[in-house]
């Protein structure tokens, strides 16, 4: 395991914010942090830094203690936006980090290419887009080539474009074996992208699976006539309205029975509950 | 010594270190020699300085005295908006969050800044010492006095500005951390440096354990050892102190000031 936490607690006077977190991230996969906007994502991340002191319960990221040299140096992380010198160019700006990091000027321009910023690495960071912003952030996590990455909500303010190319940059990271922890409030961004999810809720983990196994079975939905005779004809079949649902995958094998017992068949086709379905249950909201 | 690095690079590159260093040099030439310059050729008021004492403060071999009485106030109260912004600046940008998950312990990160502005100050106290040994020369030329370079006399006057800037640094990075912002840091700063301490020495005047009180405070230390170590005719200077003992006090500050400052940011949490 890369992370591990054992409930970890963040209490503000009597207020929660992270109550009794247990997860654990494994190498080579990116997992996805899910939860709507307060529910303790953030916090979380930023014990795992050790940028916020746990209130109780333990975290260990790569073996080491949160927020101790040893864990930081092979850790690269982008926080709730990035956080530069409005002064300095994005070059500069990633020189100051890889001095604090203990790489050299070599890694600069590898992470600068990786991101594709090369071409306005000179300009300075104020006059960056909100896109370019976040991927001089990404440039400066991937500095020393870390062994995970943390990225809280990568793609905050980013237009269309913008967060199909970090997705795509995530993308192409993960395919290199690259262990990612992606925290994020956009279902489709973590369905896209993640191997497995944590739902955070209030502040407690709700749920902690793959996305598959997250959205369940596959179900058919099947509209016939009449619709009673299908019923019956198929075992465990659910009537709903004018619409069977069945949880069976052969949908050919189904069709022949309705077909040779005369049952006109109209429509067949899988019903599967989204990433976002799940997560309004899981949480509550919608 | 990666964060000294760090932190020198992006204060090296800042424009407002260069700005705030300009600003005091153009003051220290204007009111230790272009005044004094103007008042000496032709002014009608020359306050109670004699024309001996006006052409002594210009003398080149008296640059030090010149160096150091400027700092007490003025150059102090404009050190210590250079450090409340370096390390203020940082929670509205979000770089003490970029900084501390970097990899450097907090002390490291903080040694880093404190040491990177340590440089800054020894260049501003060096510039001003140049600036004004060159202004100095030129008024000296200009009106044919006889003189000569300083010696190594200007070893203290040049150790006591030293010291009292890295007071006001001290306080500035104070500040900085714990208002965690540049605009409440640089406000508290300067209306404590120009304002609270000069108030505090006028109810002095009435209450004497508040005047005994303003001789030691940041402000009242600095004055005082700039008056011990020659420094005269300029806004906070003081002579209610021996040098040792101003002294004394200001390391006092420093340690106090970079300690609780270092304490705070290695305990706080950074939301």
């Amino acid at each position: 395991m890369i992370v591990t936490t054992e409930k970890l607690t963040k209490r503000y006077g009597d207020r929660a914010v992270v109550d009794e977190v247990s997860l654990s991230v494994r190498r080579g996969e990116v997992y996805g942090f899910l939860g709507p906007n307060g529910a303790g994502k953030t916090t979380t991340i930023r014990m795992l830094l050790g940028l916020v002191q746990p209130t109780s319960g333990s975290a260990r990221v790569l073996g080491e203690a949160p927020g101790t040299p040893k864990a930081l140096l092979k850790v690269g992380s982008l926080i709730e936006g990035p956080g530069f010198y409005p002064y300095l160019s994005g070059r500069d700006n990633l020189r100051v980090h890889a001095h604090r990091r203990g790489v050299d000027r070599t890694h600069v321009e590898a992470a600068l290419e990786q991101v594709d910023l090369v071409g306005a690495a000179n300009e300075k960071f104020r006059r960056y887009s909100l896109g370019m912003k976040q991927r001089l952030g990404v440039a400066a996590a991937l500095l020393g080539q870390p062994e995970l990455l943390i990225l809280d909500e990568p793609t905050n303010g980013l237009d269309p474009a913008g967060m199909a190319d970090m997705r795509d940059l995530v993308r192409a990271l993960a395919a290199q074996g690259q262990t990612v922890l992606l925290s994020s409030h956009l279902l489709g961004e973590v369905e896209e992208i993640c191997d497995r999810v944590g739902v955070i809720s209030q502040g407690r983990l709700v749920a902690e699976s793959t996305v598959e196994q997250l959205r369940g079975d596959t179900v058919l939905l099947i509209r016939a006539d009449p619709i009673e005779k299908a019923h019956v004809l198929i075992e465990g079949s659910e009537l709903r309205g004018d619409v069977l649902h069945v949880r069976e995958t052969d949908a050919g094998a189904l069709i022949r029975t309705l077909v040779h017992a005369d049952v006109d068949v109209r429509e067949v086709r899988p019903l599967r509950r989204t990433l976002e379905e799940v997560f309004f249950e899981m949480t509550g909201v919608a | 010594m990666g964060s000294v690095k760090a932190e020198l690079l992006r204060l090296w590159k800042w424009p407002a270190t260069w700005v705030l260093i300009g600003v005091w040099l153009v003051m220290s030439l204007t009111f230790g020699y272009l005044f004094n310059y103007l008042a000496l050729n032709g002014g009608t008021n020359t306050r109670d300085l004699s024309q001996q004492q006006l052409i002594s403060s210009m003398q080149p071999e008296n640059v030090g005295a010149a160096v150091v009485r400027g700092l007490p106030m003025f150059g102090g109260a404009i050190i210590l908006v250079l450090a409340a912004l370096a390390v203020g600046s940082g929670y509205g940008w979000g770089t003490w969050k970029t900084t501390l998950t970097a990899g450097p312990r907090r002390v490291s990160a903080m040694a880093g800044t404190v040491g990177a502005l340590a440089v800054i100050v020894v260049v501003l106290v060096a510039l001003t010492f140049l600036v004004d040994l060159g202004a100095a020369i030129t008024v000296a030329s200009l009106e044919g006095w006889d003189w000569s370079l300083p010696g190594t006399a200007v070893v203290e006057p040049l150790a006591a500005s030293l010291l009292i800037a890295a007071m006001w640094t001290g306080f500035g990075v104070f500040l900085g951390i714990v208002t965690k912002g540049p605009a409440l840091a640089v406000g508290l700063g300067l209306m404590w440096a120009i304002v609270t301490e000069n108030l505090l020495r006028g109810v002095g005047a009435l209450l004497g354990p508040v005047e005994s009180l303003t001789k030691v405070l940041p402000g009242g230390s600095a004055g005082n050892l700039a008056g011990a170590v020659g420094g005269s005719g300029a806004p906070g200077v003081l002579n209610d102190l021996g040098g040792t003992t101003a002294a004394l006090f200001l390391v006092g500050y420093v340690v106090f000031f970079l300690g609780t400052a270092t304490l705070l940011k290695v305990r706080r949490d950074l939301v």
